[in-house]
C-alpha cells in the first residue's frame, strides 16, 4: 500500500527530460532518457550503481551538462549549445542560474557550508539569491528548521550536528528557496543507519503535502511507500517504469526482479 | 623611524603580494595552458632566484621597464620609480609568488561539494566566489600567509640596499656613525622579532576567527 496516489497525467509538467544522453569521455553513462514529472508527483529514481540514476537527477538542474536531449521545467526548455571542440555547454548561464531557484536539490553528502551557521546556511540564497530581505528569511528559516525538527541547532555549526541533523538541516536550505520541484540524489546514503529514519520522515512528509519530489534512492521500501512512479534505470536506459504496485511488486523484467530480491527488506 | 617605513613596505608588499598571489593561484588553476605555463615561469623565476637579486634587477631595470611602458602609451620623459615604489614592486613579486602557491593549494582544498550546493542554489559565479569560495579558502590559507606575512617582513631588510630609510638602512647608519654596531643591530633585532611576534599573534586570531564551524567552538 502506498499513501500516494498517482499523480493523474492531467497535471501540468514540472519536469520534462528528453531523449537525455550523458557521456564521461568513452562511457555512455545516459543512452537516450526520457522522463516527465508532473505536479504533486514523487518519482523515485533506482537501479544498481552505475545504472545513471544520480547523472539523470544530476542533469536535471545542469550540475551535469547533457550531450543531447533536452531538460524542460515548468515548461521552460533550458538552452544548451556546442562549444567548437564539441562539448555541450548552457547557452544562457543566467537562464541556468534563474531555473536552478526552482529546483530545490539534497546532496548525499549534505554539503552545507562549513563556514556559516544552520540558520545562515538556510538564508543565505534566499537573502543574496532571491533578495528576500534578512528578517523575513530568518522567519521563515526558522519555521523551516523547526518543521524539519532542528531549530534548537539554528545558532550551531554544521560539524557540531550528527549527519542526520546535517541533512535535515541542508532539506530546510533546499525548502527556503521555495522551489516548484524538490530533488533528492541518495539521502539516507551516507548515514548511519539508526539515522536515516529522522531524514526518511522528513522527506514523506514533504511528499504527503504534495511537494514535486524527484528522489534518488536505495531505501525500496520508502520507494513504494511515497512514490508515485518509479523508474528503474539500467546501464543508462529505462528498463521498467510505472507504480510502485507494478515495478516493485511485479515487474516485468527479470533485471528488475534479480535487483528487488537482492534490495528488497522491506523496511522504510 | 625606520620602523614606521618597514612596516609600511611589508604591509603594501604583502598586500601586492596577495593581489599577484590571487591572479598567479587563478592562471595556475585555469584550464588556459598559455596561463598555466606563464604562471608557472613566474613561480619558478621569483623563487628560484635570490631575493636580493630580484631588488637590484627592478631597482636597475625597473625605471627603464616604467619609462619604456611610458612612452608606449605616448609620453616622451623619464619616469623615474622612486625608492619606496620599487620596494613594495620587489618584495611585492617575490611575496606574491609564495602567495600564489598557497593560494593555490588553499582553493584546492575546497571541498567541491560546497561549490555545488551553491550552483544548486541558482547562486552566479561571482555569488559564489565571494560568499562560498574566499571564506573558505582563506581559512585553509591562513596558516600559510602567516608565513609569506614573516618572509616579506624580512625580506624588506633587503631593500636597505636601494638606501631607502628603512629599518634595516637605519639602522647601518647609525652603527656606522656611532661606532656602536652590536648595540644598534642588537636593537634591530629586537624590533624585527617585536613585529614578528605581534603579527603573528594577530595571524593566530585570524585562524581562529576564519575556522569557525571547523573546530568545535
Amino acid at each position: 500500500m502506498h499513501r500516494h496516489p498517482p499523480v493523474s497525467d492531467s497535471a501540468p509538467a514540472a519536469v520534462v527530460v528528453e531523449d537525455l544522453h550523458k557521456r564521461f569521455g568513452e562511457l555512455e553513462v545516459l543512452k537516450g532518457v526520457s522522463v516527465t514529472a508532473h505536479e504533486g508527483d514523487v518519482i523515485t529514481l533506482i537501479g544498481s550503481s552505475g545504472s545513471g540514476k544520480s547523472t539523470l537527477l544530476r542533469c536535471i538542474n545542469m550540475l551535469e551538462i547533457p550531450d543531447d536531449g533536452r531538460v524542460v521545467i515548468g515548461g521552460e526548455a533550458i538552452a544548451l549549445k556546442k562549444t567548437r571542440g564539441g562539448a555541450s555547454v548552457p547557452a544562457d548561464a543566467r537562464q541556468v542560474e534563474r531555473i536552478r531557484t526552482r529546483l530545490g536539490m539534497v546532496f548525499q553528502s549534505f554539503n552545507l557550508w562549513t563556514h556559516m551557521t544552520i540558520l545562515q546556511n538556510v538564508i543565505e540564497a534566499p537573502v543574496h539569491v532571491l533578495g528576500v530581505p534578512k528578517a523575513e528569511a530568518v522567519d521563515r528559516a526558522r519555521m523551516l528548521l523547526d518543521k524539519v525538527g532542528i531549530l534548537a541547532k539554528a545558532d550551531s555549526y554544521p560539524v557540531q550536528l550528527s549527519g542526520g541533523q546535517q541533512q535535515r538541516a541542508a532539506i530546510a536550505r533546499a525548502l527556503a528557496m521555495q522551489p516548484k520541484v524538490m530533488l533528492f540524489d541518495e539521502p539516507t546514503s551516507a548515514l548511519d543507519p539508526e539515522l536515516v529514519g529522522e531524514v526518511l520522515r522528513v522527506i514523506r512528509q514533504l511528499a504527503d503535502e504534495g511537494n514535486t519530489m524527484i528522489l534518488v534512492t536505495h531505501e525500496m521500501g520508502f520507494a513504494r511507500e511515497v512514490a508515485s512512479k518509479v523508474v528503474f534505470l539500467h546501464q543508462g536506459r529505462i528498463e521498467e517504469e510505472g507504480s510502485p504496485d507494478k515495478v516493485l511488486t511485479n515487474p516485468d523484467s527479470d533485471r528488475v526482479r534479480q535487483f528487488l530480491s537482492r534490495h528488497l527488506s522491506g523496511a522504510a | 623611524m625606520g620602523t614606521a617605513m618597514t612596516v609600511a613596505v611589508a604591509v603594501s608588499a604583502f598586500a601586492f603580494g596577495i593581489l599577484v598571489g590571487s591572479i598567479g593561484a587563478s592562471a595556475k588553476l585555469s584550464h588556459s595552458l598559455a596561463l598555466n605555463v606563464l604562471a608557472d615561469v613566474y613561480t619558478t623565476i621569483v623563487r628560484g632566484i635570490p631575493e636580493l637579486l630580484v631588488i637590484y634587477l627592478l631597482f636597475f631595470g625597473g625605471s627603464g621597464v616604467a619609462t619604456a611602458i611610458a612612452s608606449a602609451f605616448g609620453y616622451d620623459g623619464r619616469v623615474d620609480l622612486n625608492a619606496f615604489t620599487i620596494g613594495v614592486l620587489a618584495v611585492g613579486l617575490i611575496s606574491g609568488a609564495y602567495s600564489t602557491e598557497v593560494i593555490r593549494g588553499a582553493v584546492q582544498s575546497v571541498p567541491f561539494g560546497q561549490i555545488e550546493a551553491a550552483r544548486a542554489c541558482g547562486m552566479s559565479r561571482w555569488l559564489i566566489l565571494r560568499r562560498v569560495l574566499v571564506p573558505q579558502t582563506l581559512r585553509f590559507a591562513l596558516p600559510g600567509l602567516g608565513n609569506v606575512w614573516q618572509l616579506t617582513l624580512k625580506d624588506t631588510a633587503l631593500v636597505s640596499v636601494t638606501a631607502l630609510a628603512e629599518l634595516m638602512r637605519i639602522t647601518h647608519l647609525a652603527a656606522g656613525a656611532t661606532r656602536q654596531p652590536f648595540l644598534f643591530y642588537g636593537t634591530a633585532a629586537v624590533l624585527y622579532l617585536m613585529l614578528t611576534t605581534v603579527s603573528t599573534a594577530l595571524f593566530n586570531r585570524a585562524e581562529i576567527s576564519a575556522n569557525r564551524g571547523v573546530r568545535r567552538a
